[in-house]
């Protein structure tokens, strides 16, 4: 995206009637798309007798904890957030750092078999998770890992689309003369690869770590199989179960699942320019 | 000075990498291949070789059937409301560029991307409740009879259509708006010279343009919804646990046939069925591309 973001010739109606009409629009559509969220928050500080009320109240009248109260009593909604934030923020750590130094070796060093390497890498990258989910957990399961963190981590250690990411990165945008002028100051390759190459790769591994977390934390399929246990259940687990329970009304699903956003919401108001950026550079996610 | 051999360094780095990518993605990919080849019930010890059986069975089952038809018919739906939806966003977010309200529309558009599965899914099963949603009440206001939405197999497949499109619309909008950023404005001015409205200069040069992007984000946005999985199974049980009808898509079935009935090579052929899809899109994609840079 421009630094600068120069006032476009294309753009119509920056003021005026037609200006009116886009806003008005764009406005309409916006609030269409956030509405499901702002009903499902709403919701959650509705009494019973408001929720069953035509037309439903954006902002509740009597407005009550009670649903967030009898929520967290009866479930470990913060167990399984907090089991999400250390899945996610280790499938993003390995991610990235798989992805740096994959990406960065097969980019910068001239081994045979390398192209064959990165062939396999980027024919495995349309392969969704999916496909191969099962013999990945029946690996799992004879390796006594269910209900694990490392089960649950090995479907989320690596991306191909990460080593792909920084390779593209390390081809387009950094230079062999900086590796060799290291080197021939006798500079070590490890040193070289943490201390001038890894800062150069900020803006990459940025994105990529977005991507990766917002991955993990999304993730649904795979938590559901592995982790069978209500205290290791993920975020997303543990709710879509938990409204599968005989005694949950709308009130209290609402209530768990608006706590079930705050986090998702939070993390991308603070990550959105880099979010965007990754989504934008990168255009997939695995 | 250096002592070390100039390969040990790319070598010792890669080693784990490769190693772990092996195990847990080069290895497992095979694995599926060769299961779906087998007929395998994870508690007996047999695994009799029985070649492409699994296959031809799959062609004859209708509960298969039912989920492939389903999830084609999603995907497919899904593309063809984001497109345009998201290509006139952009559009008209895109005449907001530089304003700080361009912004504001640009998240709340992509936010249903983001957020939690679970949690949106669970909203827009609110809004299609037979009983308590809003939609029911809102189409009551025109005289329309209440409508269980998630328990008619049709209508439950328009629920996932639309809740599929709301969460795909702001990706899509999100990749045209960079698309649109980088058409030329020396193409704008002439133009403009040439007395183009602002419509017709949109409609005759950023579509053209933009036809590569729209094709890309259309096969990312198949394969995507070739593989929804937690948006089938939130909606699909009631609140008061009685498991309501529930629209059968591949990902379903194919975890249903391993988890549940045991048949693991069977799932596993089902797997294969879904690589090849992907397959198919991904290469027509490619194919697409090639023929459009040499025209």
């Amino acid at each position: 995206m421009s630094e600068h973001e120069r006032e476009h010739p294309s753009v119509v109606g920056q003021n005026g009637a037609v200006g009116l009409v886009i806003d008005a629009v764009l406005g309409v559509v916006s609030l269409m798309m956030l509405l499901p969220l702002v009903f499902l928050i709403s919701n959650a500080f509705k009494t019973p007798p408001e929720l069953l009320a035509w037309p439903p109240t954006v902002i509740p009248h009597q407005p009550t904890l009670e649903n967030i109260v009898s929520v967290l009593r009866e479930t470990p909604l913060f167990r399984w957030i907090g089991n999400s934030l250390i899945f996610a923020t280790l499938s993003t750590a390995s991610i990235v750092s798989t992805s740096a130094i994959a990406g960065y070796v097969l980019g910068k060093f001239d081994l045979p078999g390398i192209p064959v390497i990165f062939g396999v890498i980027i024919a495995t990258a349309v392969v969704p998770f999916e496909v191969y989910m099962i013999p990945l957990y029946l690996n799992v399961q004879s390796a006594g890992l269910l209900n694990t963190w490392p089960g649950l981590l090995v479907g989320y250690l690596i991306m191909s689309f990460g080593i792909f990411l920084v390779w593209q990165y390390v081809m387009t945008s950094i230079p062999d003369e900086l590796l060799e002028a290291a080197r021939v100051d006798g500079a070590g390759e490890l040193w070289i690869f943490l201390r001038i190459v890894l800062p150069l790769m900020r803006g990459p591994l940025g994105a990529l770590a977005v991507l990766a977390f917002f991955q993990a934390w999304t993730a649904f399929a795979w938590p559901l199989v592995v982790m069978t246990n209500k205290e290791t259940y993920t975020l997303e687990v543990g709710l879509a179960l938990f409204q599968t329970g005989f005694t949950v009304d709308i009130g209290r699903l609402s209530a768990a699942a608006a706590l079930a956003l705050v986090p998702s919401a939070l993390f991308f108001s603070l990550m959105r320019r880099n979010f965007v950026r990754g989504v934008a550079s990168s255009g997939l996610k695995e | 000075m250096r002592t070390t051999p100039k390969w040990l360094f790319p070598v010792l780095a890669l080693l784990p990498v490769l190693g772990l990518y092996g195990c847990i993605r080069v290895y497992p990919i095979i694995e599926t291949l060769r299961l779906s080849l087998f007929q395998w019930n994870i508690i007996s010890r047999r695994k009799p070789f029985v070649g492409f059986a699994n296959f031809v069975e799959l062609a004859s089952d209708p509960l298969f059937l039912e989920a492939i038809f389903n999830t084609t018919i999603i995907a497919f739906s899904v593309v063809a409301i984001t497109i345009p939806v998201a290509l006139v966003l952009a559009a008209l977010i895109n005449t907001r560029q530089g304003l700080r309200r361009s912004g504001v529309y640009e998240a709340s558009v992509f936010l249903p991307h983001v957020v939690s599965l679970v949690p949106a899914a669970m909203a827009w099963k609110w809004i299609f409740d037979a009983r308590l949603g809003p939609l029911n009440a809102l189409i009551g206001l025109v005289g329309i009879p209440a409508q269980s939405w998630l328990f008619d197999p049709v209508l439950s497949l328009v629920c996932l259509i639309v809740l599929c499109s709301w969460q795909a619309i702001g990706y899509a909008v999100l990749i045209f708006l960079v698309g649109l950023k980088n058409v030329p404005e020396a193409l704008y001015e002439a133009a403009r010279l040439d007395g183009a409205s602002s419509f017709q200069a949109f409609r005759h040069i950023a579509v053209p343009l933009l036809k590569p992007v729209m094709l890309y984000v259309s096969v990312i946005t198949l394969i995507s919804s070739y593989n929804i999985y937690a948006q089938a199974f939130v909606p699909a049980s009631d609140v008061q646990g009685a498991p309501g009808r529930l629209v059968r898509v591949l990902v379903l079935d194919m975890l249903e046939n391993s988890f549940r009935n045991y048949r693991v090579g069977y799932a596993a052929a089902e797997a294969v069925v879904l690589l090849v899809i992907v397959l198919i899109l991904t290469s027509a994609q490619f194919r697409l591309f090639r023929d459009r840079s040499r025209a």
